[in-house]
């Protein structure tokens, strides 16, 4: 019964925000499809925004954390959009949503041909 | 109040690792919905009701729209092994970074003397977070309109391929 009244522990909800940005850390560095990326991308900011919140509610109640996570959704939000765009554009040239075939720029180098 | 937290946690850790684990990438999608509906359960357990719902609003309800939406434009003819990874060496060493870093954050987390959290504030509704907006943070306010508003644009022009009329 005492895990039903015992408030939430600031280790835990930090931990488990560290818990989701590794997480998507390890999508990151995995998929290669560029959405894929991009909603791992978007998984790491919402362990962000966990952890501003956590911070707000467990160290100090004034609403800051929280305001800071309001704007962190909104430049999330318009970071998304404007990279489905690109990719939807990628798409049209090359037919292809793979992110290691988007090598224009690329040079020769001692990694890769 | 810590086994709603650890039931919201479980939900979303369960979201999160089947987004990052699925070969299907609608699947992958979908997963990650269900993360963001655990997170936004945990704003609300965490005294913050108007993030939760903001959170609902704009992640669950319009960004993992927008995902599948951009998902189902690049139409694929199998979908069942539509998200490509890669190979396993390079995904052992990627697994790897990632535990590195989980371990160096929770080791700060659990080693730095945090306050413990004390008995349950007062939720901060939409007034409270409305008077910071306007007073403290009205700068940033003003220019998170003027990003969404130039992401707005951006994205129209780049969506229609960038005509110039």
């Amino acid at each position: 019964m005492s895990m039903l009244t015992t408030p939430i522990g600031m280790s835990e909800v930090l931990t488990l925000s560290a818990f989701l940005f590794a997480i998507g850390l390890y999508g990151l560095f995995t998929r290669r499809g560029i959405i894929a990326i991009l909603m791992c991308i978007e998984l790491m900011l919402n362990a962000v925004n966990l952890n501003l919140i956590a911070f707000d509610r467990l160290y100090v109640h004034d609403g800051t954390g929280q305001v800071m996570a309001i704007f962190s959704i909104a430049v999330a939000a318009a970071e998304i959009a404007v990279g489905l765009a690109l990719t939807i554009n990628l798409f049209r040239l090359r037919f292809t949503t793979n992110a290691d075939e988007a090598d224009n720029l690329h040079e020769p180098n001692a990694f890769r041909n | 109040m810590q086994l709603l937290f650890f039931l919201f946690a479980f939900v979303t850790v369960i979201g999160a690792l089947g987004m990052v684990l699925s070969r299907n990438i609608v699947h992958s999608a979908l997963f990650l919905v269900l993360s963001f509906i655990g997170l936004a359960l945990i704003y609300f357990a965490l005294q913050a009701p108007f993030l939760g719902a903001v959170q609902l609003m704009v992640y669950s309800g319009a960004v993992a729209i927008l995902i599948i939406m951009a998902i189902m434009m690049m139409g694929r003819a199998d979908m069942s092994i539509s998200a490509p990874v890669q190979s396993l060496s390079k995904r052992f060493v990627g697994a790897g970074m990632a535990a590195l870093i989980f371990v160096l954050l929770g080791l700060a987390t659990t080693l730095t003397p945090l306050p413990i959290s004390s008995a349950a504030g007062s939720a901060t509704e939409a007034q409270d977070l409305a008077v910071l907006l306007l007073s403290n943070f009205a700068l940033p306010f003003e220019l998170a309109a003027v990003i969404l508003l130039a992401a707005m644009i951006g994205a129209l022009m780049l969506a229609r391929g960038g005509n110039a009329s």
